[in-house]
């Protein structure tokens, strides 16, 4: 029992709290984009370029982080790698929400036996502990850009078609929709008109929590060297020079690891904001 | 119960079969050859041809695919394409080593994690529950092979306080845990924030329950109502995320076995890649989809089993 | 002696359309092995007013004014440490739906001897006593029982279960909300006559919120009428329902269905609704449906005594002319 509570305060400084993380995400992930797509214009040196010469430079004002052992400089990488890191993340995201999205529908409103195959299949993807598939699949046709992207569509279609699914059988079991069908509207309408855009929300706010892990797992893999080929430069492969070379240059593991922990935890946040906004039942509750 | 269990174990067995299955499906609707891959650029059409036969690779898929079902539950993955060793043996070798890592990483994690979250919920809306709500955050978001090569490079290269590679002397115990800790820690704090977010999440859930209310207005002391009756609902969701944490274990293990150079699964894997060893990479990627399924099935049944709701009407 | 004793109580709500003012200036005894009714509309402010009462109000809670006197301690200023000395000591209470009562991962035979945690007999000793009192609630079989979960008992034995969970600790203050309306007919009476058996033996007093009139007349002494977070008419249960004084009390009969004599295909009904309590209106509280509204209706009526043992809140009362 609380005599005389200031509620007031603590819900503005909840929001606030709450919206300083979403703003931050936010301006994290535009700056990531950015970089991106200026990259080429950022970039004080040619990323690839050797310079044997200068190699394993320390700090300074000519090479802001330094120089790996080949002498390139390791600020442009690693700008650059912003761009290998969306290069993965945006055509991944797009196809498993794509190939889950059709999945989920399917199984959703396809026959029992099409649902059960569909879900079988779904278990069956996820039941591969992910690095271990994708050590897998570059055993058998090797490291490429293409593989990490082929890779992990493959292992996120069941997160999207799990969601789809579970959406389309509440929706469809919902009563506005009973109405509509009992009107005569067909399948194909019904679809498009209420079940699209009932699931595009919590897709959303999955794509956004997925970017990070999709983010980190392209990292990972490069850093294996099972990702991206040298001398594209990512962050993951920037990770590697780096502990290869961990008690010379630790320049090396800040300049990879850092954009990489930054960039996973603002599409984190801005993803958590998301879903808190999308979901105002959430909102309430905590 | 029995029934559930049952059923269960039974659709572990046909998604592990069906995994195995997709595996092979896969190899053989990739473009090119996986023998040449293996052999790069030593393949000789001699050479091709032997080790296609070897593998059993020149047989139809069918075959191919019933003849490893049979070798697999006889225990036989294949031979090793170097020393002739059976795959089996090879990774039995390496297996304990990843398994001990997972179970090291999630006990803490487990631990540290129920801890946080039952902390979280009862401060609800404090500063230290907001502090430990981004915190959790951000250990979940955070690569754990990024945390595996900053704890490396602070504590063993920096600080010089804990061995920065290999498992330890396998005679001396103690040498193993000293091992064990930055490599456990690494892959652990992700979980460590999942698993407190998901306690407090469905902690203050249970709190609100009805008979909650009931255990406090028998004036119950605080510490059983909050640890006997609640945390007792409040923790079931987190076994069955454990389950699921094995798979994301044994895929953060890889990077942990390389970083601290530890043996394990993830570490042969690697090395077979690099070596062109496919019926070793293949073995281990099986074993591992396996023990994957097995620790979410077995997650399932424990759920059911401490939950007499679940086990009665199932 | 009264056990009892609520004062000027009152009990707002924070919420996000404004403070909700559920509870105004409630004020009641309970004496000793007395049996007190609560009865009201849902929203009338009856478990605000126990939650209250077992110092467990919600967390948007505030208790703006009042004392509540149990056993000369007021409960509003005790600790919550302070407050476990009375709950399940002096103050036990029996729960709306019996479905949820229970800890659903706890077997019944635990959750009855963790009650008990405040004696210092052996464990045995404690299982004996949680069998006896299931046994006296009418379980059958409790010995085994025991080892069950409460999923596997029916609504009915759930809330035999809560009562012999109420009762074990012998209370000098049972309060039972709403213990029958989960359940049916032929188990309300079961359950109503097995409270008053059971509240002779231990003598302890009740507090029974319901809604059902009948009930409240076949068990209680003392009826408490309250309408919208206000006490409207307080006495002995013969006097109010022969002779209701406040017109929501009259209404209030004239609406149950067990007092309906002639046949008619319709239950009438009290026109309007209850008014809104974040946004008050002034004067009377039942003004807008009042049929028999005056003038002065707009100021707010006091609590008038019309006998030694009855009382309402109505204008009417001391305009003579009711």
């Amino acid at each position: 029992m609380i005599m005389k509570q200031n509620n007031e305060l603590q819900l503005i400084i909840k929001h606030f709290f709450r919206n300083i993380l979403g703003v931050a995400g936010f301006l994290i992930v535009m700056l990531m984009v950015l970089s991106a797509i200026f990259a080429d214009f950022i970039v004080p040196y040619d990323p690839i370029a050797l310079n044997i010469k200068e190699r394993l430079q320390g700090p300074s004002f000519s090479h802001l982080l330094g120089t790996d052992q080949l002498g390139r400089d390791i600020f442009s990488r690693m700008v650059m790698g912003s761009r290998v890191a969306l290069q993965v993340a945006l055509p991944t995201v797009f196809g498993a929400v794509s190939i889950g999205f059709v999945l989920g529908m399917i199984a959703g409103f396809g026959p029992k036996w099409l649902d059960n195959a569909i879900i079988l299949l779904l278990d069956t993807l996820r039941s591969f502990p992910t690095v271990m598939f994708a050590l897998a699949v570059v055993a058998l046709v090797g490291p490429s850009l293409e593989t990490v992207i082929f890779i992990i569509i493959v292992t996120s279609i069941p997160t999207y078609g799990r969601v789809v699914r579970t959406q389309t059988l509440s929706i469809k079991s919902s009563e506005f929709i009973l109405a509509e069908k009992s009107m005569g509207s067909s399948t194909a309408r019904i679809l498009l008109v209420h079940i699209l855009p009932n699931i595009f929300g919590p897709i959303a706010v999955l794509s956004a929590m997925e970017i990070p892990t999709i983010i980190g797992l392209e990292a990972g893999l490069s850093f294996l060297g099972m990702g991206v080929r040298p001398p594209t430069p990512s962050w993951g492969s920037l990770l590697n020079e780096g502990y290869t070379l961990i008690r010379n240059t630790p320049w090396l593991l800040i300049a990879g690891g850092v954009p990489l922990i930054i960039t996973t935890l603002g599409f984190t946040f801005l993803g958590e904001t998301l879903r808190d906004a999308v979901d105002p039942k959430l909102r309430k509750r905590n | 119960m029995l029934g559930y269990i049952i059923k269960r174990l039974s659709l572990a067995v046909l998604i592990i079969v069906f995994a195995i299955t997709l595996l092979f499906v896969m190899i053989h609707s990739i473009p090119g050859d996986p023998v040449s891959t293996m052999l790069g650029p030593r393949a000789t059409p001699e050479l091709k041809a032997s080790l296609e036969e070897r593998m059993g690779l020149n047989e139809p898929l069918p075959v191919q695919i019933a003849y490893f079902f049979t070798n697999a539950i006889t225990g036989n993955l294949g031979t090793d394409v170097f020393t002739n060793r059976p795959v089996t043996s090879i990774i039995g070798e390496q297996l304990s080593y990843t398994l001990m890592l997972i179970f090291a990483s999630i006990s803490w994690s487990a631990l540290l994690g129920i801890f946080l979250g039952c902390y979280s919920a009862i401060k609800r809306n404090t500063i230290s529950d907001k502090i430990l709500a981004v915190l959790s955050v951000s250990f979940i978001a955070t690569p754990s092979f990024v945390v595996s090569l900053y704890s490396l490079l602070f504590f063993s290269v920096y600080l010089g306080w804990l061995p920065a590679i290999g498992a330890g002397d396998s005679d001396d115990l103690w040498d193993q845990l000293i091992h064990l800790v930055l490599p456990a820690f690494s892959i652990g704090l992700s979980w460590v924030g999942y698993i407190a977010r998901l306690v407090r999440a469905s902690m203050l859930e249970i709190m609100s329950e009805n008979h909650i209310r009931t255990a406090r207005a028998f004036g119950l002391p605080r510490r059983w109502v909050i640890y006997r009756y609640a945390l007792r609902l409040a923790i079931l969701p987190t076994i069955t995320v454990i389950g699921v944490g094995m798979g994301f274990l044994l895929s953060a293990a890889v990077f942990a076995e390389i970083v601290f150079s530890r043996p394990g699964l993830g570490k042969l894997v690697i090395d077979s890649i690099t070596t062109r060893n496919y019926p070793v990479v293949m073995g281990s990627v099986l074993l591992s989809t396996i023990i994957f399924v097995v620790s979410t099935t077995l997650s399932d049944i424990i759920n059911a089993m401490l939950d007499p709701r679940i086990g009665r009407q199932l | 002696m009264t056990i009892l004793d609520v004062r000027n109580l009152s009990v707002d709500y924070e919420t996000e359309q404004g403070t909700l003012r559920a509870l105004r200036d409630v004020s009641f005894t309970i004496e000793d092995n007395k049996i007190v009714g609560v009865v009201g509309e849902s929203g009338c402010g009856k478990s605000t007013l126990i939650s209250s009462i077992i110092n467990l109000l919600a967390n948007n809670a505030v208790l703006s004014s009042g004392e509540i006197i149990f056993q000369g301690k007021d409960i509003v200023r005790l600790s919550e440490d302070e407050m476990r000395d009375i709950l399940g000591v002096g103050v036990s209470i029996i729960f709306q739906d019996p479905m949820q009562t229970h800890n659903p991962v706890l077997t019944v035979g635990r959750q009855m001897m963790d009650i008990q945690y405040r004696d210092k007999t052996s464990k045995e000793k404690k299982k004996e006593a949680a069998i006896d009192m299931l046994r006296v609630v009418g379980i059958p079989d409790p010995e085994s029982r025991l080892s069950q979960y409460p999923h596997e008992f029916s609504g009915g034995m759930r809330q035999r279960i809560a009562i012999a969970m109420a009762l074990m600790v012998k209370p000098s203050l049972l309060i039972a909300d709403e213990p029958t309306t989960a359940l049916d007919a032929t188990l309300e009476v079961q359950i109503i006559e097995k409270l008053r058996e059971l509240q002779g033996k231990i003598n302890c007093s009740i507090l029974f919120i319901s809604h059902h009139l009948g009930v409240i007349a076949e068990l209680c002494d003392e009826v408490i009428v309250m309408y919208a977070g206000e006490i409207v008419e307080h006495g002995d249960v013969r006097d109010v329902f022969h002779n209701a004084r406040h017109p929501y009390t009259q209404a209030l009969f004239a609406c149950d269905p067990g007092r309906i004599k002639e046949k008619s295909k319709n239950l009438p009904t009290i026109k309007g609704s209850i008014p809104n309590l974040i946004d008050l209106p002034s004067g009377c509280i039942f003004k807008h449906r009042c049929t028999q509204r005056i003038s002065v209706c707009d100021t707010s009526p006091a609590m008038h005594r019309v006998s030694e043992k009855q009382q309402a809140k109505c204008h009417l009362l001391t305009q003579g002319k009711n």
